[in-house]
């Protein structure tokens, strides 16, 4: 066999391969490499930045006697759609200290869902603050655990004070078919948005 | 003395492999996909066992940056200083992340990420 021309994924034949990417955001243990694990093609992997203990979190570095490195980590899969086209799931760092990495993560995204478990929907105040100050389409969605209190989507609307032009779904971060919807409304509203923005009527073909 | 805790130690360590520099030539975006030919894979026997691995990771299948960093175990701002260094050599090629301007070509991004997710 001539392994020359072995090329499954076209490597080697000089064609452009387009990413795009998906943000996971939500609070420390929601669900989120649950999520992306249950869509990815691959196990969800994770990448580590170092930083120094001195700039997270803190204003004024010079308080800080000596240096010390910290990891931050976050977990993200992967979703091969064609030769030419792959979408990437990034999981933001739970921890809100790490709200610098946030800004890296979403540069550039299509969009993304902020997952809110109802048991500590509090959790969820910080994360949607920070989408909120920003330009990135959005939608948030009630992850259900088993045992997890039952609100309807409009009592957890009304009381996060969600705008309500931001979409919201129901979901199982367990359930494949789950998944998909969420991000299914993402680049639905992505979609949306870029339209409105470009004074077309609001469809989605 | 824990070395975690030497001042002079602590960032220097994980750069050692970039020389101490810690600004990437390009600013590679963590989706941002990179692959590798075969030429270039025998090209970057000769550029170091680090640069090397990172070949590997590509030979055969895109990579983004961030599985390149995942599967070395390298960390993330290491791995960007040592992938940007190989796509300025010649021994990766870099692909465009999602483009970021353009109503037609963001449009159409969404609209083949959008049926792609509908055919998982």
């Amino acid at each position: 066999m001539d392994f020359a021309n072995y090329d499954p994924d076209g490597v080697n034949r000089g064609r452009e391969i387009i990413s795009a990417k998906i943000v996971i955001a939500g609070g420390f243990g929601v669900g989120k490499t649950t999520l992306v694990g249950a869509i990815s093609e691959i196990q969800p992997l994770t990448t580590e930045a170092l930083m120094t203990a001195a700039g997270v979190g803190i204003d004024d570095a010079s308080k800080v006697p000596g240096k010390e490195t910290t990891t931050v980590a976050m977990d993200f899969g992967r979703i091969t759609m064609a030769e030419d086209l792959i979408l990437y799931l990034f999981g933001t760092p739970g921890q809100t200290r790490f709200w610098f990495m946030w800004d890296e993560i979403i540069r550039g995204a299509v969009g993304a869902a902020v997952l809110v478990d109802t048991r500590r929907i509090t959790d969820a105040f910080a994360p949607l603050d920070y989408f909120e100050n920003r330009k990135l389409p959005y939608v948030v969605a009630l992850n259900r655990f088993g045992d997890a209190p039952h609100y309807e989507l409009e009592e957890v609307r009304e009381a996060l004070a969600i705008s309500p032009d931001v979409p919201m779904v129901l979901c199982d971060a367990r359930q494949r078919d789950s998944v998909k919807q969420v991000l299914v409304t993402v680049v639905e509203h992505a979609m949306l948005r870029l339209q409105a923005e470009h004074g077309y009527p609001a469809s989605v073909g | 003395m824990d070395p975690r805790r030497d001042p002079r130690g602590a960032l220097v360590r994980p750069y050692a492999v970039t020389r101490g520099r810690t600004e990437p030539l390009q600013n590679i975006a963590l989706e941002a996909v990179l692959s590798s030919t075969p030429t270039q894979s025998a090209e970057a026997r000769f550029a170091g066992h680090d640069k090397y691995r990172i070949s590997s990771v590509c030979e055969g299948r895109a990579q983004s940056l961030a599985e390149i960093a995942a599967y070395t175990r390298m960390p993330l701002g290491v791995t960007r200083v040592l992938v940007a260094d190989m796509v300025a050599e010649g021994l990766l090629t870099l692909h465009t992340a999602a483009p970021a301007t353009g109503f037609a070509a963001r449009m159409n991004l969404l609209g083949r990420v959008l049926s792609g997710l509908r055919e998982l």
